[in-house]
């Protein structure tokens, strides 16, 4: 029987290295997997690159995370918050790798890598800063940079349900980065809100579908109180 | 606004330029009903407050939001459901969710109507600078480079000058550049600008305003729009 629900945040977290390229779902801190993040802190990995669109809010989450020194470097796209105190802080400190990549290129970087498709060419930020140092074609009149995949060695994701088998749905804007970074990494690790019988998804519902999960970790924890 | 006014007394003639918000309600009136359209961070998010109801624009917001509604009542906020700007919002009835790969497919793939950005610079090529300034906080830009180069039609809300009188429309942009030749049309709290093969045509000048005396105030030559 396939079941890949686990019972502790030891299990959830087993076998994370050091040096990992860790992907962290989340818009802010809407679907982002707060829970995971502190098991990652308490689990020790450390020389981290850390793969998300923010840089966390105040000292929860992954600006917790960022605070103990274990990322090495954090690829994002808006590094900027309400409250970016710890990153701003490391980041002037010249302590934290920073690599801003505009959001649609990240997403699709990743989607690249989960899709088999090692590199692409794209049209954002052709001409501007972000395409120092990368490869420029003209293809039928347009000029296009060339963006590698993004793949992970762990996924954080956070889902609303989840069954034994890791099948996922997710709730309103909280969707976001989550099912993208499901497919790119090698080990996808999940907070879900609801545990929920085998069969009990609507299959027309699923967003993502268990083949991208490794591990499901069931965290109630109620409603994000941030954004 | 006022400011504008103050450090310019001398070669502006007697006219109210308008504020934020009534730059958005003009910009608004130029959104017909069926558009798919895609509103930045700040000024830009109040055009949709000046689209009336049964005007059917549809939103979208980067996260993954395709039929954003108004910011929901203190007893109604659904604390999953943000935009780009990390404020709670609504969806409409016809509205979607899609995870941030699709989000921005749709964007990059030229799928949008509108895209309405605000900027630091516009250049007379339509050459577009709103994401990094010359301050040392960490560079952040979000999705504003996968916008600028994806949407066919790219709209600027802003002032017409900077706070210390300086033209925001400028022949060549001094600021990190955003996008090469993108930016379509430019409403100002002065005027309302086309960017066309030849430079900038002024449309409509708020009253009161000559074209002799917005171009005292503008860096990049204007003539009068001939359509």
């Amino acid at each position: 029987m396939i079941n890949k629900i686990v019972q502790t945040m030891a299990e959830a977290m087993a076998g994370i290295r050091d040096g990992s390229v860790v992907l962290v779902g989340g818009f802010g801190s809407i679907g982002q997997p707060n829970a995971l993040i502190d098991g990652l802190i308490e689990q020790g990995a450390k020389d981290l690159t850390v793969v998300a669109n923010n840089s966390g809010v105040g000292h929860v989450g992954l600006a917790r995370l960022l605070e103990t020194g274990r990322v090495r470097k954090i690829v994002c796209s808006f590094p900027r918050t309400a409250d970016p105190v710890v990153f701003e802080k490391l980041w002037r400190a010249g302590r934290i790798e920073l690599e801003v990549v505009p959001q649609g290129t990240m997403a699709e970087r990743m989607r690249a890598a989960g899709a088999g498709i090692p590199a692409f060419y794209t049209p954002t930020a052709v001409g501007t800063a972000l395409a120092e140092g990368k490869e420029e074609r003209e293809i039928r009149g347009r000029k296009y940079i060339l963006e590698d995949a993004l793949p992970g060695d762990v996924a954080l994701i956070e889902a609303w349900e989840a069954d034994r088998w890791g099948n996922l749905t997710y709730k309103s804007s909280a969707r976001n980065f989550n099912p993208v970074m499901a497919t790119a990494a090698k080990t996808t690790i999940v907070q879900t809100q609801h545990i929920v019988e085998l069969g009990a998804l609507d299959p027309e519902k699923v967003a993502t579908a268990g083949i991208f999960v490794s591990r499901v970790l069931h965290v109630p924890y109620g409603e994000p109180t941030v954004t | 606004m006022n400011t504008i006014v103050k450090d310019n007394v001398k070669t502006l003639p007697a006219c109210q330029p308008l504020s934020r918000r009534q730059i958005a309600e003009r910009l608004a009136r130029d959104i017909p009903e069926g558009w798919y359209v895609n509103l930045g961070i700040g000024a830009p998010l109040q055009v949709a407050d000046y689209v009336p109801p049964e005007r059917e624009v549809i939103f979208q917001s980067e996260n993954g939001i395709l039929g954003m509604g108004p910011a929901p009542a203190p007893a109604e906020i659904n604390r999953w459901l943000i935009n780009a700007g990390k404020q709670y919002v609504t969806l409409r009835s016809g509205g979607s969710y899609m995870h941030h790969a699709d989000s921005f497919a749709l964007i990059r793939g030229g799928h949008l109507d509108l895209c309405v950005l605000g900027a630091f610079q516009v250049a007379e090529n339509g050459d577009l600078a709103n994401w990094a300034t010359t301050t040392d906080s960490a560079p952040a830009v979000g999705g504003a480079m996968d916008l600028a180069a994806g949407t066919p039609r790219l709209w600027v809300l802003m002032d017409h000058t900077t706070k210390t009188g300086e033209s925001r429309l400028v022949r060549r942009c001094s600021y990190p550049l955003t996008a090469i030749g993108v930016v379509k049309r430019i409403y100002t709290n002065l005027a309302v600008v086309d960017v066309t093969p030849d430079g900038f045509a002024v449309r409509e000048m708020v009253p009161g305003l000559t074209l002799d005396a917005l171009q005292e105030v503008t860096d990049a030559p204007l003539r009068m729009a001939t359509n």
